[in-house]
Formats: structure tokens, sequence, C-alpha cells
């Protein structure tokens, strides 16, 4: 880069960076937190299903959709189990029992975790949105978020109208994760195809378009989640610059505004919306550290905040 | 300032666009591959035990469980290509055929009931139903003796067995025909994997296609006849005799009528 242009483009990307106070005050793995943890839950979400065929060391068989491990625990997409039901089909026990299983597990965790922390679209999507902010991408064509709803009422209604589990003709969901288990990503499949044309509607059509306005296995999970143990908490939102990193980078930024400025209605500082995927992206972020993973049933208040960085926000207030 | 940024923000803007075009273009390119492959192949076969096809996609879930446990690689999920539902398991008899394993893991493995658990003796599968398509190249109907078909059978002289007719080319040897009984056979595809010709004589269809259905008012008169121990009919129905208009043809000497053309 030419010396003249260092200064003019330096603040500018600065800018787009969120998350540059939190690297710059506590290192990039700080920083990166809560994204390396979930990378990791969802790398260890496909490597039992890859251990078996890589390597002969069979953890679980099947995919996302149903799943069998260690020859004792099914696990089945209740979202598939349901529209399987309202096509005219009871499943056997075990597949039923794995979709009680899946469907306690994630009410009782809460909010979006799938999404967050198991899904593999959601890789997909993640780095669509990096890319739109690491290059200033605007919103190009903006949906209503409850699209996704109306999407799954379709789907429901529709598996019941055709006798089929119709969301299964399309899910990239499912058909990305089938095609990392087996192998046949790059088989010519409709997998890829699929992925790509999820990544580029993130990437060129709508910001978060995917995952945060139409997949209906989202909106589900939303619902089963909604009165979920794990929440992120505004705990510490006094101390909030308004510098809009946590908005930048939430997948749901709708979530935030309540607990984050809700505190002159009246309105707690924890995020009680299903729609949050508790990725924790916000908590990564945010130099002032607000957020906190808590539960449902403590807002954080109270709860120890790191000494030194309490008073580092503090010290910055006064200026 | 604001000068030197206005157009900082055109450039940004037409560059902007011009990328989500292309990301449009391309999500629409991406969607239309997924059809654009569709084919048609091989028949691709259900796993023993797999339900009336018309409930089976209200069961299956595409898990691939069947898939795994299948200790012959018989199985696969199906692509887009491949001529049945994404992610649903098939097999295609002349690649690899059901080997008919006693245990039969795959149902055993599925957990929705898309293969039907009540299914425990291999030999009651119905995966598909052989069909000799071929018969102007099969090599036993040609008068030779191959009857690989009918040796690899795993219900030999039951599913298949050779039927000896009168050799019309030769006039004096005998040609043995592969039939298949419809009752019998699986439809594990070893017939249709083991011919030996370039392109499968005999071919496993699905029982639907393979297996003509007579309509439902069809009433076998040799049938009914037993069922009712008599005759259903008392005495001889006589019906009007349709003779052409005009004066009666000729008869000629050896049979038949003159000038008249079948």
């Amino acid at each position: 880069m030419s010396p003249v242009r260092e200064p003019r483009h330096a603040p500018v990307r600065e800018k787009r960076r969120p998350g540059l106070d939190r690297l710059r005050r506590d290192g990039w793995l700080a920083a990166h937190k809560w994204l390396i943890l979930r990378r990791l839950v969802q790398a260890g979400f496909l490597a039992v299903f890859l251990t078996g065929p890589l390597w002969g060391v069979w953890i679980t068989k099947g995919t996302f959709a149903s799943s069998m491990t260690l020859d004792v625990l099914p696990l089945t997409d209740p979202m598939m189990a349901l529209q399987s039901l309202l096509a005219g089909h009871v499943m056997e026990t075990s597949g039923l029992v794995g979709a009680a299983i899946v469907l306690a597990a994630y009410a009782l965790v809460g909010g979006r975790s799938f999404c967050g922390w198991a899904c593999p679209v959601n890789v997909i999507t993640d780095f669509a949105a990096w890319v739109r902010t690491r290059f200033g991408l605007k919103d190009a064509y903006p949906m209503d978020r409850r699209l996704r709803l109306l999407i799954l009422g379709g789907v429901l209604a529709g598996s019941a109208a055709t006798g089929t589990i119709v969301w299964e003709a399309v899910n990239p969901v499912t058909m990305l994760h089938r095609a990392l288990v087996t192998g046949t990503l790059f088989g010519g499949g409709a997998a890829l195809s699929i992925t790509i044309a999820v990544l580029l509607f993130d990437l060129g059509v709508a910001s978060r378009g995917w995952c945060g306005h139409l997949c209906p296995v989202g909106a589900f999970y939303a619902l089963v989640g909604a009165k979920g143990v794990v929440r992120v908490s505004a705990v510490n939102r006094d101390a909030c610059d308004n510098c809009m990193d946590c908005f930048a980078v939430c997948p749901e930024r709708q979530v935030i505004t309540p607990a984050l400025r809700g505190a002159k209605n009246g309105i707690g500082p924890l995020i009680l919306s299903g729609d949050c995927s508790n990725c924790g992206r916000c908590v990564d972020v945010c130099a002032k550290d607000v957020f906190i993973f808590t539960t449902r049933f403590h807002d954080g208040a109270g709860a120890s905040v790191r000494g030194p960085a309490k008073k580092v926000l503090q010290g910055e207030k006064m200026l | 300032m604001e000068s030197r940024q206005a157009p900082a923000m055109t450039r940004r803007h037409m560059l902007s666009g011009a990328f989500r075009a292309a990301c449009g273009a391309g999500l629409v390119a991406a969607l239309l591959a997924v059809p654009a492959r569709r084919r048609a192949e091989a028949v691709a076969l259900r796993p023993p035990g797999a339900i009336d096809d018309a409930e089976f996609l209200s069961a299956c879930v595409r898990c691939g469980l069947c898939v795994r446990d299948c200790p012959y690689n018989t199985l696969k999920l199906a692509e887009a290509a491949d001529g049945q539902p994404v992610g649903t398991p098939f097999f295609n008899a002349r690649t690899v055929p059901c080997e008919m394993c006693e245990d039969i893991p795959c149902v055993v493995a599925c957990p929705t009931g898309a293969l039907d658990k009540s299914l425990t003796d291999i030999k009651a599968a119905k995966m598909g139903v052989a069909v000799l398509v071929g018969q102007e190249t099969c090599l036993n109907f040609l008068g030779l003796r191959c009857d690989v078909c009918y040796r690899v059978c795993p219900l030999i002289d039951q599913a298949i067995t050779l039927e000896r007719h009168h050799n019309e080319r030769t006039g004096k040897h005998a040609v043995f025909i592969p039939t298949v009984h419809t009752d019998k056979c699986t439809g594990c595809g070893k017939c249709e994997k083991a011919c030996v010709l370039e392109e499968a004589a005999i071919k496993v269809l699905p029982p639907a296609l393979a297996v003509g259905v007579l309509g439902a008012h069809y009433r076998l008169g040799w049938e009914e006849k037993e069922k009712a121990g008599k005759s259903l009919i008392d005495g001889i129905i006589d019906l009007p005799d349709r003779m052409p208009e005009g004066p009666a043809p000729e008869r000629l000497p050896g049979g038949g009528f003159k000038e008249f053309k079948p």
C-alpha cells in the first residue's frame, strides 16, 4: 500500500470490523472465545458421525435427520417427526423416543441453540455475514423475519396435504449434513448446489437471509426453545457506549434491543427471545463486557464481572 | 469532503450492485442445476421391507441408517440423478444387488418404520420383480444354455425356473426359457447383476411396474367355477351369429374362404 492511501483508508476499514476494541484489549483468543467453542462443537457434531466411515470407530450412525449413538441413544429431528406424523405416519418407537429426547434437550437448553451450535449451514451463513460486514455491503432486499414462521406453517400444512415429509425435498440443513457425513458433497449432488444457493442468497440477496428469515427449522427451534434455560444477559448494559458492534455481529439483532436498551422501560437485561441462537458473538465482541451467558432465572446482576475490566469501563466513562 | 466522498460511494454502489446481481444469477443457476441433472437411468430399487411407495415418503427421514448397516454396500442414498427423491435409500441391482442377509440389518436399523420391521424372513421381501425384458438378446431365448440368471438365483427353481419350449428356429432343438415367478421373486437383483450380456436382459423392476394389474372387475371364469363348485351358467348360451352382409363367401377345399384377407 502506498503511504498516501494508508491513513485515508485505515480508519474506514477499522470501523467495519466489529470487535476490534475487544480484540485490542484482550487479544484475539478472548475476542473469539465463544466463536471458537461453537465451531469446535459444530465440528464435534460432525466428527462423531465421521469417525466410523473414516476410521471404523463408530460413535454415531445416521445423520441429523435420525441417528443412533453407540447403539443405545436414538436421536431424531423432532420437526421431521412432526411432519411425518402430519403426513399420516407414526414412527417406530426408537424414532419417536429420539425425537422426544432432542425436543426436550433443545427446549431445556433453549433458543435456537441447534442453529448456533450444531447446524452445518450456520457456518455457511456466518461466513456470508462476515463477508458482508467486511466489505460493508448494505442490506439489499430486507425481508420480514416472520417469513420463516409462515414457511414453517406451510411446511407442516404441506406435509399433511401431500402425505410426505415435505421439507426434506429442499432442506439444506439435512442435505449438507448428509453430504458431509457420507462424503458426497462434491459428488455433483443437490447438497452442493443448495449450499451454494444459500451462500449466494445470504451474500448478495438478503443479509442473514436464510437462517434469519426463511429457514423453518430455525423457526421451529425458536418456538421449542422459547422458554429454555441458557440465556445471554446484557447484565452490564449501563456500560454500553453504543459502538454497535454487537448489532453488527448478531444474526438476530432484533433480540438485543429490548435487553440492551430496555432499562428505561423497565425491561430486564435478559435476552428472552427464542430467536437468539445462543451463539455468544455479542459476548465476544463487546469491549465493555456488557453481555454474559447466564440462565433465564438469573439475569446476572450481581454476578461477578471481571474486576479490572469494570475499572477500565468506569475510567472510560469518566472521560 | 462531500464532493470527494460522492464518487467513492457511486463506485461502491456499482460494485455492490454488480456483486448482488452476480449472486442472484448464481443462486438461480445453483437451484436450477438440481432438476437439470435429473435423468432416467437404471431402476432404483428400495431396500427390503420398504413400505408402499406412496407412504414411503411420509416415513423415511433419509437418515441413512439402513445404508450404514448394509454389510455389502448395496444401499446408497439417492442423489438428484438417481431417480428417487434426494437422500432416500435405494440400490441398483446391476451395480450391487441385495445379498438377502438373513438378519436383514437394514430393516433392523430403520428408526421410522419406512422399512417395515414385520419383515423377518428375507425370502418374503418384495424389493422388485425380475422381468426378462431382453427376449431378443437373452442367450437362452436364442437357444443357448447360458442359464446364469437361473443359477445365481438365491431361490433357484422357485423364483426362476427353466421352462422347456420348442426351438422354432432349428425346428429340432429345445430352448430353456428362464421364467420368473412373481410370487417367489424377492427382487434381490442377483440375476440382473449376473446377466452376461452387455446390458442385462433380465432386469428387476419395482413390483408395480413389473407385474400387470388386472382390472378390479375382472373375474376368471375357471376360478369362479371352482369356487362355486359348478358352472355359474346353466347350459350353453347361444350368442347370435354375426355374418357379413351380402352373399356367403365361397369356401375353399383346403379350409378357409376365398378372397378373405384377415
